[in-house]
């Protein structure tokens, strides 16, 4: 350890980082990637939904940057217009499920008995139903309104996993002294949870975010890819690639756009997540690059 | 041990119940069939909608718990009710569960197989050009999701095809229709249609196992005990294996009933990309076809399969693991 004595450890955790250059290209690929989503429609005259009837099916040029679909649409336009609600649902729907499963997964740890039986064997059974299904069955329920309801399902059945992490970290945390002393000081129960516990794996929890956000845009693209989740008019990453699939041979613009922008994301995503748990906890050795 | 894995049996079991009637309420609530009969042109008398659909033990005016008694007093007796079209739920389901359980077997036993190979060989040859180049590309399979890889191997198997000259690869389907010959070409018939639904789903796979595997071996690697085993005579190789290995592979067992939700999931894109018909393409289309009692039916099967996998983790440990045993 080259590290000297004194530095804080937030700064210790971004010097780390740093050191790991591939994460921190994921980190620039991310922001990259949030600038060309939200600034990116602008540079181009082309509006998502317009119409461009002089121009069907046609490949990349310097009118359509990404060419045209079958009814003359831009796929420029489109492409960010659907990187956009990707992006957003990825991460919205990642820090709802890690909230919602460091609150489970710390009651359950800390109050224990029934509260931790119940919780858990929830869990378990969400764990048994495959959320694809569910999100699948229930796609009829939410077609026709806002998109913000398919992120809720889709947080609350990804926060599992987290939730367990968290009631492990728990169970080890509420044995030591700070929370014992708070304890004998007649500190409400829920102001442990809130103040004590869970600020103390924040670290985990920011982790966990980051890495949810990718499997988020995976479940997100995946429904969508079979009509179940972005409904149109919205399009999203997943909608794109299934319209683009039927001519992925044949008109490959259609299809290689959306798609590398899809893998480009959950990659840098990965990436950063991968990079942080090592920052955080140099001791872990994990898939370190 | 018998006891431990015949309770935890019966906690699966109660598990299976719950998610299956969940399910099925679930979906009965949230489809609307009524509107396969009603949207027909000219439109059909009430009357007779309600027929069809009591027939079917579909109608939404029936209460969704008399409709749930009914259809769970079936399955009770193997019996999963009628498809939306009226065909019995349960010889389809018989017919589709062999495709889908071939997919997912060889997709669950290769892509473990190889994953936990290659994490071993990274952890061992930690930061050589092997390791980087697995880790980097476990990173990007994982971030390739099953439906676009399924469309990249489509393309690259066009090519090799057309490079080749005739027929390698082939994407839709289980094998030729009508296609005339010995066992032997019916076989490789088979085969040829068989490698890209696999490689689409075992390639993530060996990713997600090979990262996994890489981290748990690396964590045993630095143990004392491997040292001691060394010392008192062990070569190297024996003692990563036979005690590292053991320690490394008892992760691995929990995230194997984990993932294997994941893997069903990705089974059905698989099979409804390359045109298998099992039960994932299956449950594509009775959703799309307000079809609630085959949907139900693909629920208890996915979780049926789960079941599986968990028990089959527990015991994993258990024999993985002596302390477990002991409890």
């Amino acid at each position: 350890m080259t590290e000297d004595v004194g530095v804080s450890r937030g700064r210790l955790v971004l010097r780390r980082f740093r050191r790991r250059r591939i994460a921190l290209f994921g980190l620039v690929a991310i922001v990259f990637l949030v600038l060309f989503a939200f600034l990116g429609p602008s540079l181009s005259k082309w509006n998502y939904s317009q119409k461009d009837y002089n121009a069907f099916l046609q490949p990349p040029s310097a009118q359509h940057w990404f060419g045209t679909t079958q009814i003359g649409a831009d796929v420029y336009a489109q492409t960010l217009r659907g990187l956009q609600k990707s992006l957003v649902i990825g991460f919205l729907t990642a820090i709802i499920s890690t909230g919602l499963a460091a609150i489970v997964g710390a009651a359950a740890g800390y109050y224990g008995g029934w509260t931790d039986r119940v919780l858990m064997w929830f869990v378990d059974l969400l764990l048994v139903l495959p959320s694809f299904l569910i999100i699948a069955i229930l796609s009829p329920t939410f077609q026709g309104k806002t998109w913000l309801l398919f992120v809720v399902l889709l947080a609350g059945f990804s926060w599992m996993i987290t939730a367990r992490i968290v009631r492990g970290l728990t169970l080890s945390l509420k044995e030591r002294e700070f929370v014992r002393a708070a304890e004998f000081m007649g500190v409400s129960s829920r102001t442990i949870l809130f103040r004590h516990l869970l600020p103390n794996m924040s670290s985990i929890l920011i982790i966990d975010a980051t890495i949810n956000v990718g499997g988020a845009i995976l479940a997100e693209t995946g429904l969508s890819y079979f009509g179940f989740g972005v409904q149109p008019p919205d399009v999203s990453l997943g909608t794109l690639i299934a319209d683009g699939t039927k001519s992925a041979l044949t008109y490959p613009w259609l299809f290689v756009f959306c798609g590398g922008l899809l893998i480009l994301t959950v990659l840098a995503v990965s990436l950063v997540g991968d990079g942080l748990r090592d920052a955080v906890d140099p001791n872990s050795e994990s898939s370190r690059l | 041990m018998v006891k431990f894995m015949a309770r935890r049996f019966l906690n699966y079991l109660i598990l299976v119940i719950v998610a299956t009637s969940l399910g099925y309420l679930l979906a009965a609530v949230s489809l609307n069939p009524r509107s396969n009969f009603e949207g027909r042109n000219p439109a059909p008398p009430k009357s007779s909608v309600d027929a069809k659909l009591d027939a079917l033990n579909l109608n939404d005016e029936t209460p969704v718990l008399t409709r749930f008694k009914t259809w769970a007093g079936g399955v009770v007796h193997g019996d999963f009710g009628k498809s939306i079209d009226n065909q019995p739920v349960s010889s389809e389901m018989w017919r589709r569960m062999g495709v889908s359980l071939r997919l997912l077997l060889v997709g669950s036993v290769l892509g473990g197989f190889f994953g936990i190979a290659l994490g071993t060989i990274s952890a061992i040859k930690q930061y050589s050009a092997v390791d980087y180049g697995a880790t980097l590309g476990s990173f990007v399979l994982l971030a390739i999701p099953v439906f676009l890889l399924a469309v990249l191997l489509k393309v690259a198997a066009l090519n090799i095809n057309k490079w080749a000259g005739t027929p390698i690869f082939y994407y839709t389907g289980e094998f030729t229709p009508g296609l005339q010959g010995s066992w032997w070409d019916h076989t490789w018939d088979r085969f040829q249609h068989f490698i890209l639904p696999t490689l689409s789903l075992v390639l993530g796979q060996i990713a997600f196992y090979g990262l996994y595997q890489r981290n748990a071996m690396l964590d045993v690697l630095g143990s004392d005990f491997i040292r001691t085993a060394q010392a008192k005579g062990l070569r190297r190789r024996t003692a990563i294996i036979r005690h590292g290995l053991r320690l490394a592979l008892i992760p691995m067992a929990t995230f194997f009933a984990y993932e294997f939700g994941l893997l069903l999931t990705g089974a059905t894109f698989t099979e409804k990309i390359f045109g298998w018909h099992g039960m994932g393409e299956w449950f594509i289309d009775s959703v799309t076809k307000n079809d609630v009692n085959a949907v139900a039916t693909v629920t208890m099967f996915a979780a049926v399969l789960v079941l599986v996998a968990g028990m089959m983790a527990d015991l994993a440990v258990a024999i993985l693991d002596p302390r477990v045993r002991s409890s």
